[in-house]
């Protein structure tokens, strides 16, 4: 000990030109956690919150309790969408490169959170997603084009111009609006599970934030209202290592995994390999099933990597190691289910060249369709006056004198 | 009709709206099984039960932050901030949320939230039990602001609010849950049964949303005010003996300008009195109202009385709170302008 307190500034463990280190993760193997029952007691599974849940090993083998031992035509159907959320992103980012869109921000390396989750969840469950889950809108049925009319703000645009690109909302898919603000979705996911509940009805809710957005206080207020009243709901920490420019570290990683958060309040947590497919799919069904039948809320730390970039306005290379994403011991999701898959004889590269292939047609058919509508440069364009509505249910008279006035300044 | 106070007239609201809809649900601090601090709630949890009205931990922003989660969830939940003083820790849920909900999702979604609290002084509260913030909630676009000066206007309001598919901020002057109050606090107190407006009917009605009301008609001067201070301006118009048309704005936002136009039109002059601070206070948005309207048919600068600048102080209440005195002083600063 010092003889003396200190201000400990937490530091990465590498930083550009350094050499990556991923020593600080502790990893547990393949198959090594048990699946504890759902009417677990929460204090009996509380290794659960620092162990690693992982189903698929080096050899890209399943192995474990945790293997949910789905169909290869399920797997396949995940790598799909993994796939098209990986291919769709690398397109919009060019897009937004090409000066065609103002901003975007992919999911690269982050794939299986949504995708695998998205399966294991019920089409009635409501997702309140934070903005690394594209790929919950593309496994829910959102239509490329519509997505992209809405990262052109056109005239096709669900958020009718009002949202930066990728906020997207989908009410028939059950995804609500994503906010911009960090964290602020949590509330509103114990909100809507507590209703669920009070309505007896076997809807959960879900929601994600980042492992930055945990130091919000709307994540200790979700938290303590969902174990309060052990809302039906999973709580998911995506712990991709990197708040833009800060580490895991500055939100209080450093000295316990993020999983381990509702631990003081009685809420299980689940480490699990976020890019390990099945051990997402496995620990979120477990989860699901628990908060259905009355068990309450489940914390979920997905341990993954911020493949890319935080977002369009930002270069990764100021402020971490080039070449870090290739150290990440987890890898790269949709590399790994992938190779599962061939592993067990269930694919193989030229099904997924096909796939490929198939895919950037697809998205280049979308996006031209989406510029029939719109772009940011050619009409058809938005008609202004539509920035009055909604902010109400019905126009107040204020608004409709100032729509005036700006028509007029307008003709 | 029954008598009742503005508690009791709140009470009732909420009572009827259940009955009528299952959907209405309440959580706030200490509103389920104690009634509510101010009592607001009182029995409410005994007649609908547990999951309709629901103790809350403290967190203000958990407690708008899960209300809207069951607003969106086909809900129309009733969040009870214990005192508007504490309403900040919610503030962001309100603002970068609640509001924004129906524009930011081009109209598919929206969460019907009503927010009630307590707000004002004049009963010894310090400065942390007795703020009027409702300026900073009238600048938010997307949400309505509500604020009644007795208890037949608090319930038709309050039902208005709840059953309004916009959100609601609905502050409640606790200096008159009793009685209404003429600003001299030498003065016995005064129950709401001596009032008219203590005449509140048992069941079913509604006040729409964005009507100020004349509460008395004159020809002198306009008095426009709302909240606590209606009652204090009557009596201190009485004092002065100046025929002052006297408007409660009951809703702050969206504001019913063509009420407060029309009367200064008539009388020319105008007073705005409200208990926040002054600066950058609501009555500013008013002055601006009255003076764009009404500029040529303005016989003397518009008079503003309000809150000193200052925080809450618990030992100079009484000279902080903008009593009859001041306003007094006000109405003949504006009625001797020749």
């Amino acid at each position: 000990m010092a003889r003396q307190s200190r201000l400990h500034i937490p530091h990465p463990s590498a930083r550009p030109g350094e050499k990556p280190d991923f020593s600080y993760l502790d990893l547990s193997p393949a198959g090594s956690v048990e699946k504890p029952s759902i009417d677990v007691r929460t204090r009996d599974i509380e290794n659960l919150s620092t162990d690693l849940v992982r189903v698929l090993d080096d050899e890209h083998h399943a192995q474990g309790e945790w293997n949910p031992n789905l169909d290869p035509e399920k797997l396949q159907i995940g790598l799909r969408w993994m796939l098209l959320n990986r291919i769709f992103d690398q397109r919009l980012w060019q897009i937004q490169r090409q000066g065609q869109i103002s901003f975007y921000m992919e999911s690269k390396g982050e794939e299986a959170v949504s995708i695998a989750q998205g399966m294991a969840l019920r089409a009635g469950d409501m997702c309140f997603p934070s903005y690394r889950n594209t790929g919950l809108f593309l496994y829910r049925g959102t239509k490329l084009v519509d997505m992209m009319c809405q990262c052109l703000s056109n005239t096709r645009d669900m958020c009718k111009g009002r949202q930066l690109p990728i906020l997207y909302h989908n009410k028939d898919a059950n995804i609500f609006s994503i906010s911009g603000n960090l964290g602020t979705q949590y509330p509103h996911a114990v909100g809507w599970a507590m209703a669920s509940a009070i309505k007896g009805e076997d809807h959960i809710a879900a929601s994600w934030l980042g492992d930055g957005a945990t130091a919000e206080a709307d994540f200790h207020y979700a938290i303590t209202f969902a174990a309060v009243y052990q809302a039906p709901v999973i709580l998911n920490i995506v712990n991709n290592q990197w708040a833009i420019s800060t580490f895991q570290g500055f939100a209080g990683g450093e000295r316990r995994p993020f999983a381990a958060r509702g631990i003081g309040l009685g809420i299980p947590g689940i480490r699990v390999d976020g890019n390990d497919f099945l051990a997402v799919y496995s620990a979120t069904l477990w989860a699901a099933d628990r908060a259905r039948r009355g068990g309450g809320p489940t914390i979920i730390e997905h341990v993954t990597y911020r493949g890319g970039a935080h977002s369009t306005s930002d270069d990764p290379t100021k402020y971490r190691p080039k070449d870090e994403w290739e150290a990440f011991p987890l890898g790269d999701p949709v590399e790994r289910l992938k190779q599962h898959l061939i592993t067990e004889g269930h694919w193989s590269e030229e099904q997924h060249q096909a796939v490929l292939d198939e895919y950037k047609e697809k998205i280049t058919e979308a996006w031209k369709e989406a510029r029939t509508f719109g772009t940011m440069t050619q009409g058809p364009f938005l008609d202004p006056s539509e920035m009055f509505d909604d902010v109400y249910a019905d126009l107040p008279e204020h608004l409709i004198k100032q729509r005036r006035e700006m028509l007029e300044l307008e003709s | 009709m029954a008598q009742m106070n503005m508690i009791e007239a709140i009470r009732s609201g909420l009572d009827v709206l259940m009955d009528k809809d299952p959907n209405v649900v309440i959580m706030g601090e200490d509103v389920g099984y104690f009634g509510g601090v101010f009592r607001c709630t009182d029995g409410l949890q005994r007649k609908f039960g547990e999951h309709r009205v629901i103790d809350a931990p403290i967190a203000e922003g958990g407690i708008i932050g899960t209300a809207i989660g069951m607003g969106l969830n086909g809900l129309r939940p009733v969040a009870e901030i214990q005192f508007a003083d504490y309403i900040y820790p919610g503030f962001d849920q309100v603002v970068s949320e609640l509001a924004r909900i129906r524009y930011r999702s081009g109209g598919d979604f929206f969460s019907p939230v009503t927010i009630r609290t307590p707000c004002g002084g004049g009963i010894r509260g310090g400065q942390t039990h007795s703020q009027s913030p409702e300026a900073i909630f009238t600048h938010i676009s997307g949400i309505k602001v509500v604020i009644p000066s007795n208890p037949y206007d608090a319930k038709g309001l309050l039902i208005s609010s709840i059953e309004s598919d916009d959100p609601v901020v609905f502050f409640e002057p606790k200096r008159i849950y009793n009685g209404p109050f003429d600003g001299d606090p030498e003065n016995p107190a005064v129950p709401w049964t001596s009032h008219p407006k203590g005449d509140v009917p048992k069941g079913y009605y509604s006040i729409p949303l964005g009507s100020a009301e004349i509460v008395e008609e004159g020809s002198e001067l306009t008095i426009i005010t709302y909240g606590t201070l209606v009652h204090v301006a009557q009596a201190a118009a009485k004092l002065v003996g100046v025929d002052a048309e006297i408007i409660d704005v009951r809703t702050l936002s969206p504001l019913d300008t063509t009420t407060l136009e029309e009367s200064v039109k008539k009388t020319g002059r105008c007073l705005i009195a409200h208990e926040a601070t002054r600066f950058s206070g609501f009555g500013a948005e008013l002055v601006t109202t009255v003076q764009e309207a009404c500029f040529y048919h303005l016989e003397a600068p518009i008079e503003r009385v309000a809150g000193w600048d200052t925080p809450y102080p618990h030992a100079f209440e009484w000279q902080y709170f903008p009593g009859k005195k001041r306003i007094a002083a006000g109405i003949r600063k504006v009625m001797e302008v020749q």
